[in-house]
């Protein structure tokens, strides 16, 4: 059997970041400490090049593999996001490996093995494929979530990721192995002709089907599947806590809908209800627990829960039967709108924490923001602004992504979810703007305003200006964003 | 004689079921490392099984990934399980209350 070269050429960019991670591994051990940056620049050189491939993708759709891989609009544009969310988490990565004493360049070598996977997982066409990205992502993870080996609260984090998410693999596995027997097939095109004929009332379908939303709940952090999230993202070091929130999330949303529209697509009635009841309890929990938080990194691990119970009103509207099909088409494109609005976010505002020292440790409790307006008049700022935008206050990006989300549910005739959406947006902006009160209404005590300060790199800089610039443009201008995304929707059954 | 496919579904279920039953009871992490290896061959019964009724060499050929990735997990997971005791001393997952679980 001959693997012919222009199925290779499909997935160029998945082996060239594979040579270069492989490459920065065995450059690790010969290079001195004080120059890893060199292994984190070639990583970001790399993910530039891939872009430039990717870029050339959009608007063809070419099978590769005999229908292992499908490369469309819909995964370039996923690619194109991971890329930019991957780059800015090596920026961020840089410095703050190196206030941590983390200085691994293996740690750049993990960064692109999980994109590796993430690109599988969104342009997989195929159970298999798109398990195996979801492993690749997920093994990776576990290792980057325990990479402060010296700090207990670090390596508990990676355990506590390791077995819930070895045991959401194993529940996603078996869904689909009895889908392998109901359809005797794992190709989702395959699945979709036997579902739609002759097993669409299959009770083993049902139950594969189940397993696999369970499967997919777990690495999206939708309640109840969420209860690891927490724990992960306080314990993670604070950089991969930003690619975990959101890099996988993105990846994960984009497999789960192909798989949910591509082999479900035409048994809609069975999954619309699970998905809008996982939905309108992820956004409520996820925004009430929020409030009670006094660590903000797990006031904003509750709050991507709750932004992915947003982004599932998406899904929802995507599968409400009885709707047009550009209806169906627009809750797509406003579920990749929206993760793509939440992703500047996002990371913005953990890089705000990742450069907020207190002493030698990161400054990660609300009481650590008090009074930084006083000191660092830009940083109070540019922390402001994110949280304006998280909470969907006009006129950030946040507001647009949910405006888009939510007319999309107005059209589907689910009005009532929109008013839903919408009351929970009210509440989550109680416990962003206390950080903005704190920030800017406290008087910061001696000790707080000797020890607390922001320490900025260029790199940081960087990162910061690309998060703010996303947010605050794309709130003014989402015209081209939105029209991308409109383009790269999947085909609507 | 032929055992029937659901003789194997059956099994598979159940193994699942303890498997997953251990995740959810079990304290000691390697415990519970070894039930999600029960749940994970488990599936591969499943996949065997219906790959031989089905005719299909597909379900065979997802069985050889699924035992790559398992072990591959489970290299991953004893380091951490390791690294994991080295700071406390105890594999106990009631053990491990800095973050609140």
């Amino acid at each position: 059997m001959s693997i012919p070269f222009a199925d290779l050429a499909i997935i160029l960019p998945e082996l060239l970041i594979v040579g270069v991670a492989c490459l920065i591994l065995v450059l690790d051990p010969v290079t001195p400490t004080g120059k890893k940056d060199y292994l984190a620049w070639i990583s970001l050189g790399v993910l530039a090049v891939c872009a430039l491939i990717t870029m050339e993708d959009f608007g063809e759709t070419t099978v590769a593999f005999s229908g292992l891989v499908v490369m469309d609009s819909y995964a370039a544009f996923w690619k194109m996001l991971l890329y930019l969310v991957s780059g800015m988490t090596i920026l961020l990565s840089m410095s703050y490996l190196k206030e941590e004493k983390i200085e691994l360049a293996e740690y750049y070598a993990f960064v692109l093995l999980a994109l590796v996977g993430m690109m599988v997982m969104v342009s997989g066409a195929d159970l298999l494929t798109i398990y195996l990205g979801i492993e690749l992502m997920s093994i990776t993870l576990y290792i980057m979530a325990g990479l402060k080996r010296y700090e207990a609260r670090s390596i508990e984090a990676s355990a506590k990721y390791f077995v819930l998410g070895a045991f959401s693999s194993g529940i996603l596995l078996y869904g689909i192995s009895l889908l392998f027997g109901v359809t005797g097939s794992t190709r989702l095109s395959e699945i979709s002709t036997v579902v739609n004929g002759p097993a669409s009332e299959d009770p083993l379908m049902l139950l594969a089907l189940m397993l696999i939303i369970v499967g997919f709940g777990f690495k999206v952090a939708a309640v109840p599947f969420h209860m690891w999230t927490p724990d992960v993202y306080e314990g993670a070091p604070t950089s991969v806590t930003a690619f975990m929130a959101v890099a996988s999330k993105a990846a994960s949303f984009a497999a789960f809908l192909r798989v949910l529209l591509e082999a479900f697509g035409g048994v809609k009635p069975n999954w619309n209800l699970i998905i809008l009841a996982i939905c309108l309890i992820t956004v409520a929990l996820g925004n009430l627990v929020a409030i009670v938080q006094t660590n903000v990194k797990r006031m904003l691990a509750y709050s991507s829960i709750a932004h992915a119970g947003y982004a599932l009103v998406g899904v929802v509207v995507a599968g409400w039967v009885g709707v047009e099909a550009d209806v169906s088409s627009r809750g797509v494109s406003s579920l990749m709108l929206y993760l793509a609005i939440y992703s500047f976010m996002t990371i913005g505002a953990f890089a705000m924490i990742a450069i907020l020292r207190k002493g030698g440790l990161e400054g990660e409790e609300i009481e650590d923001f008090t009074g930084l307006a006083k000191r660092h008049k830009g940083g109070a700022f540019l922390m402001l602004v994110f949280m304006i935008s998280l909470a969907g206050i006009p006129p950030t990006a946040g507001f647009i992504g949910k405006f888009y989300l939510f007319m999309a549910a107005v059209n589907a005739d689910l009005a009532w979810l929109a008013i839903f959406g919408l009351v929970f947006a009210a509440i989550s902006a109680f416990y962003y703007l206390r950080i903005v009160m704190v920030m800017y209404m406290r008087e910061p005590s001696a000790e707080q305003e000797k020890n607390t300060r922001l320490v900025l790199s260029p790199q940081v800089s960087v990162v910061l200006a690309c998060a703010v610039a996303g947010v605050v443009l794309l709130g003014i201008f989402p015209g081209p964003l939105v029209s991308i995304a409109d383009l790269s929707v999947l085909p609507i059954k | 004689m032929d055992v029937p496919i659901s003789y194997y579904v059956v099994l598979s279920g159940l193994v699942f079921s303890i498997g997953l039953i251990g995740v959810l009871i079990r304290r000691n992490i390697i415990i519970i490392l070894l039930s999600v290896e029960l749940m994970l061959n488990a599936t591969n019964i499943n996949f065997v099984a219906f790959s031989s009724y089905l005719g299909n060499l597909s379900g065979q050929v997802f069985v050889f990934f699924a035992l790559t990735v398992a072990a591959a997990e489970v290299a991953v997971g004893l380091a951490i399980i390791i690294a994991l005791y080295r700071h406390s001393s105890s594999i106990n997952i009631d053990d491990f209350r800095l973050l609140k679980w």
